[in-house]
Order: C-alpha cells, then sequence, then structure tokens
C-alpha cells in the first residue's frame, strides 16, 4: 500500500508540472471528462436550469404561446396579487399544510418509536403500515374519494352502525379539506415512519440504561433520550413535509377539483389553471415565482429558528 | 444490526416485570395491530371485495360481503374493457425508461465530479446543488414549455415517452447521493486502476460501478416508485390515450365506466405494486429508509 501511494503522489506531481499543454490534457483524460460530463450538462441545461431561467423571464413576459411574447413588466405580478381567489387558496394551503402537520407527523413518529421496540414482531407492523404507500397515489384517491361518498360511501356506512352521519365528506365546505387530509396522511405515514425507523436504529442503548440509572420512567426516556436523539431528522422531514404540502396538487385535483366553493382550491390548483385552462402562462409563473420565493424565505427562517436547537 | 444492540431498547427487563408494562404493553400491543391492519390492508380488502360485486351490491351495501354472488367475470372485463394492460404497459415503459435516463445521467454525471474532478468540476457541483434547494413549481410551466419546443433543435417532445424520460434524469438529488457515496471509494483503488492502464472508461465500467451497486439499487427503486406515482406530469405531456400511464389513464376512464368494472380497474392497478412490494419488502423497505438517511 505505501508503493501504491508514494506511485500514486509521483504521477499526480508530473501532471501538475505539464497541466498546460494541450496535448497533455488530452492524453491525461480531459477529453474524456467533457463527454462524460455531457448527459448531466445537457439534461441539466434543458430540464432544469433552462425552465429556471426560462420560469424568471417568462414571469415578467406576456405569453399564451399563440401571439410573440411581449415584456409587461410587473404586470403577471400585480394581476395575480389581486386576483380575488388568491387569498382563498392562500389560506386553504395553509390549512392543508397545518392539518397535515396535526395529522401526518405524530403519527408516524409514534408508530416508529413503537415498532423500535418490538423485536419480534416488529417488521410486521412495519410491511403492513406501509402498504399503503405502496398504492400509487391516484389509484388511492379513486378509493377514497368512493369511500368518502355521501350516499353510498364505506365512512357514512361504518358511522352509520354507531348512530352517526350521514356527513356530505367531500361535498362539504368544511369537511373536505380535513378529509383530503385524512387520506394524505394515511398515504404518507408507513414511508415516513421507515425512515425514522432508520434513524432509530442508531439510537445508543447505552443512553437509555444511564437514563433508566437515573430514575427516568419509560415516557420521559422517551420525551428526554429517543426524541432529541433523532432530532435532526424529525426537523428534516418537517420542513420537507411542509415544502411538500404547499406545492399540494393531485389530491384536491383529483379529490374534489377545488371545489366545493373553492374550499379546497390551493396555490398549485391556481398555477394550473392558469396556465391550462386560460393559457396565461405568464401569470402562471409569476404565482410559481412567488411561490418558490415563499417556500425559500421559509426554509432560511425555518433553518434559522431550528439551528440552535438542533446543535445543542 | 447485531444481537447486543437488540438486547435493549427503551423498555428495559426490569419495566418489563412490572405489572402496568407487563399486561398494558401487549394491551396497546394488539390495539395498534388491529389499527395498522384495518389502515393498511382494510382498505385493500374493500377494494377486492368490489372488485368481484355487482355494481348494486356496491352502491346498496358497501360493507356487505356479496349478496348477490361472487362476480369473477369483473377481473377479466375490466382487463379488455378498459384496457388495463396497455396502461400498465405504458406505465412499465414510463418506469424503465426513467430508470434508465436516471442511472444514465447520474452515474456518468457523479463519475466526473468525483472521480475525474475536473477544474470546472465545482462549478457543476455548485450548479447542481443549488436546484435543490428550488421548489420544483418555479419550473413546472417553462418545463412544460420546452418539452412543447425544444430549445436550438424545436423538437415538440409532447405526447412521446421522452417528455417524460429526460426530465426525471435532472434530479439534483440523485446525482448528490450518487456523488457522495463515489466520494468514499478509496482514491487508493482508483489510482491503483490508473497505474495499471485503464482508461476512464473502464474505471467507470469495471470498478466505480460494480462498487457502488448498493446506491445504484436504491436510486434505481426511488426512481421506480416516483415515476409510478407521477400524475401531474404525465397528464401534461401525454394527451394522447394511447400513451397515457394507468394513474393518468384511470381518473380519466373512471367517469364513463361501471362502478364495478372501475373497482376491479384499481384492483388490478394496485395489485402488482403490491405484490412486487411483498416479494422484495426488505430491499424495499431498507432502500426507502436509507433515502431518509441520505436526506438528513
Amino acid at each position: 500500500m505505501a508503493l501504491l501511494t508514494r506511485s500514486a503522489t509521483i504521477t499526480t506531481g508530473e501532471t501538475e508540472k505539464s497541466r498546460r499543454s494541450p496535448a497533455n490534457w488530452l492524453r491525461s483524460g480531459g477529453l474524456s471528462a467533457i463527454v462524460f460530463a455531457l448527459p448531466l450538462v445537457l439534461t441539466f441545461l434543458y430540464f432544469s436550469w433552462g425552465p429556471i431561467v426560462r420560469g424568471l423571464v417568462l414571469s415578467f413576459q406576456k405569453n399564451n404561446l399563440v401571439t410573440t411574447p411581449e415584456w409587461v413588466g410587473m404586470a403577471n405580478f400585480s394581476y395575480v396579487l389581486t386576483d380575488p381567489q388568491l387569498p382563498q387558496a392562500t389560506i386553504n394551503t395553509l390549512y392543508f399544510a397545518l392539518l397535515a402537520l396535526v395529522f401526518g407527523f405524530p403519527v408516524p413518529l409514534f408508530l416508529a418509536v413503537f415498532i423500535s421496540e418490538l423485536r419480534k414482531t416488529g417488521w410486521l407492523y412495519n410491511v403492513i403500515s406501509y402498504l399503503p404507500a405502496v398504492v400509487p397515489p391516484v389509484v388511492a384517491i379513486l378509493l377514497w374519494k368512493y369511500f368518502y361518498d355521501p350516499g353510498s360511501g364505506v365512512f357514512n356506512a361504518i358511522l352509520g352502525w354507531f348512530g352517526l352521519g350521514p356527513y356530505a365528506w367531500l361535498n362539504s365546505p368544511h369537511l373536505a379539506m380535513p378529509a383530503i387530509v385524512l387520506e394524505a396522511t394515511w398515504a404518507g405515514a408507513g414511508a415516513t415512519s421507515i425512515i425514522y425507523l432508520a434513524a432509530l436504529t442508531g439510537v445508543r442503548n447505552e443512553l437509555y440504561e444511564a437514563a433508566e440509572l437515573d430514575g427516568a420512567g419509560i415516557w420521559r426516556r422517551v420525551w428526554h433520550v429517543t426524541i432529541p436523539q433523532i432530532r435532526g431528522i424529525i426537523l428534516i422531514m418537517m420542513l420537507l413535509q411542509l415544502i411538500g404540502t404547499f406545492q399540494v396538487f393531485t389530491e384536491p385535483f383529483l379529490f374534489t377539483g377545488g371545489g366545493p366553493d373553492n374550499a379546497t382550491t390551493t396555490i398549485l390548483l391556481l398555477i394550473y389553471r392558469y396556465a391550462f385552462i386560460n393559457g396565461d402562462f405568464g401569470a402562471a409563473t409569476a404565482l410559481s415565482v412567488l411561490l418558490a420565493l415563499v417556500l425559500c424565505l421559509l426554509s432560511v427562517v425555518y433553518h434559522f429558528l431550528t439551528r440552535r436547537w438542533s446543535t445543542t | 444490526m447485531t444481537a447486543e444492540a437488540q438486547e435493549r431498547g427503551i423498555i428495559s427487563a426490569m419495566d418489563r416485570r412490572r405489572p402496568l408494562v407487563q399486561y398494558g404493553l401487549p394491551v396497546i400491543q394488539v390495539l395498534l395491530f388491529i389499527g395498522v391492519v384495518i389502515a393498511g390492508v382494510g382498505p385493500l380488502l374493500w377494494l377486492v371485495k368490489s372488485g368481484l360485486s355487482t355494481s348494486q351490491d356496491i352502491i346498496r351495501g358497501p360493507m356487505e360481503l356479496w349478496p348477490s354472488g361472487i362476480q369473477w367475470h369483473n377481473v377479466p372485463d375490466a382487463w379488455t374493457q378498459v384496457q388495463i394492460g396497455s396502461y400498465l404497459g405504458n406505465t412499465a415503459i414510463i418506469a424503465i425508461g426513467s430508470l434508465l435516463s436516471t442511472l444514465f445521467v447520474c452515474t456518468t454525471g457523479a463519475f466526473v465530479l468525483s472521480v475525474l474532478r475536473p477544474r470546472w468540476g465545482p462549478l457543476i457541483t455548485g450548479a447542481v446543488l443549488a436546484t435543490l434547494f428550488l421548489p420544483g413549481v418555479i419550473s413546472l410551466v417553462p418545463l412544460y414549455l420546452t418539452i412543447l419546443k425544444m430549445p436550438v433543435f424545436g423538437w415538440n417532445l409532447q405526447n412521446t415517452f421522452w417528455a417524460v424520460w429526460l426530465p426525471q434524469a435532472a434530479g439534483a438529488f440523485n446525482i448528490l447521493v450518487m456523488k457522495r457515496y463515489f466520494d468514499a471509494i478509496p482514491r487508493e483503488l482508483i489510482e491503483a486502476a490508473r497505474i495499471d492502464g485503464a482508461s476512464n472508461l473502464r474505471l467507470f465500467t469495471a470498478l466505480i460501478v460494480p462498487m457502488s451497486k448498493p446506491i445504484i439499487g436504491v436510486v434505481a427503486l426511488l426512481t421506480v416508485i416516483g415515476s409510478w406515482k407521477d400524475y401531474l406530469w404525465p397528464l401534461l405531456v401525454l394527451p394522447d390515450p394511447k400513451l397515457q400511464p394507468i394513474s393518468v389513464a384511470l381518473p380519466r376512464v373512471a367517469k364513463t365506466t361501471d362502478l364495478s368494472l372501475q373497482m376491479s380497474a384499481l384492483f388490478l392497478a394496485v395489485l402488482i405494486p403490491v405484490v412486487l412490494f411483498l416479494i422484495f419488502q426488505k430491499q424495499f423497505l431498507r432502500g426507502v429508509g436509507m433515502s431518509g438517511g441520505i436526506k438528513e
């Protein structure tokens, strides 16, 4: 091994000396580096960097794909910001994010902590609770849409056994959003719990032993040992969930199409309508840019707010 | 995990002797198990039941078991009338194509950034990293316009599978994960291969890729799951019903199909991922768990 590293330093020393000559650059594989980089650079130019720049440009243009694009300054932004639907969509999106946090955050965490305590049967809980995540989201939504059916749905049938209901679920402006979040939580809990579970295997058992010797009960051990040990991943998952819920589309689109009475119209639904129903691509990108800005700001604020907590 | 690590968790052997824990724990365990089964298996069992019922039975008694008998013919009917087979085929083509393009781009890209390390490498790494922090919504509309008319070439990729395959490959997360894995390969091995006269291509195919099978597996799994679940993007770029994957086709077909056939179709759409999951559950759960570790 010593010989190996020595020869390695010799070769790098040589290239250092003759780096400038183009012939050497070719011989040492400079060209093949470019060839290897081409797929990445091209796909990113076309499908990542390009569209991001183009989005910024588009938001200042009037573009409907028919007439030639023209610069309109801030007109798209002022149009989007004064759209009477925007406050409702913002409130709905925030409401969805809040509900998703309240329903969807504790369930997988509790599940993961509990499963990690089960030695022999833990995997079974794992497999079963991950099953909903395997169901393609569209299939799950179509299935749940029928569960929520006010006349002959499964939920009203079950609640009927206890003399409750019938409820209008997706047809009710008050229940529609919680109903959508319930399905989203059902679909997402298994995958999140697996990620927590993987993090929990890294918790050192000596800490539990020490806490127990200090007289900490089971709940205090969970609260003071388990949770702090995995707080890094908890914080990340929380932020990713927030960013995801702010961009929710499929669930409200397929469940209610934004109804009833716009009670489930989210920002992304609004962007979809601007672009693909009204054909106003300028307004759609302007709203996208605004949402992206808010999300970036949210990430930065979140990072600073939680930094102290995650490093101590 | 080793046997020693399994010896104790939060609850110790001493706790287990306390009556509250001794009897309380199994009760919670059973209750939770019932909860998990109802949530995880219940909807799927209901789907099986409804898929084999008449529409009237589903509407009249959503929780009754086949009052007018089991309708086995629903499944072949759904297969032929709803054309589930061809939509599943499209889904598979989309998933496999996305998988290949993603793996090709992220292994070659990570190889350059991690192993070849040209002077302009950090610039690309930085530009890739930057896109990770930008939410996807910002590029949705311009990406759609790019597909309608590719800059420079002027091609229209709408209604071709390339429209789904190619954008999938421009994922920063996969490239950075792959790069980080390549970074951990000892440099001595790479230098030794160089001294043996291996070209960059040979270095890539004979050393780096074989050594990175675990991470390639994880990226492949996550890509396939992602493309299987995708809805909005294929909805936008594949308006032709003949090319649509099952996720896009089902909501469209659902509006015009009989309820019982609709349920059979949903059942068929769930069957393959569930069976694949049950067969490969260990790899599946490990891969998904690893994705969390990577995010951290």
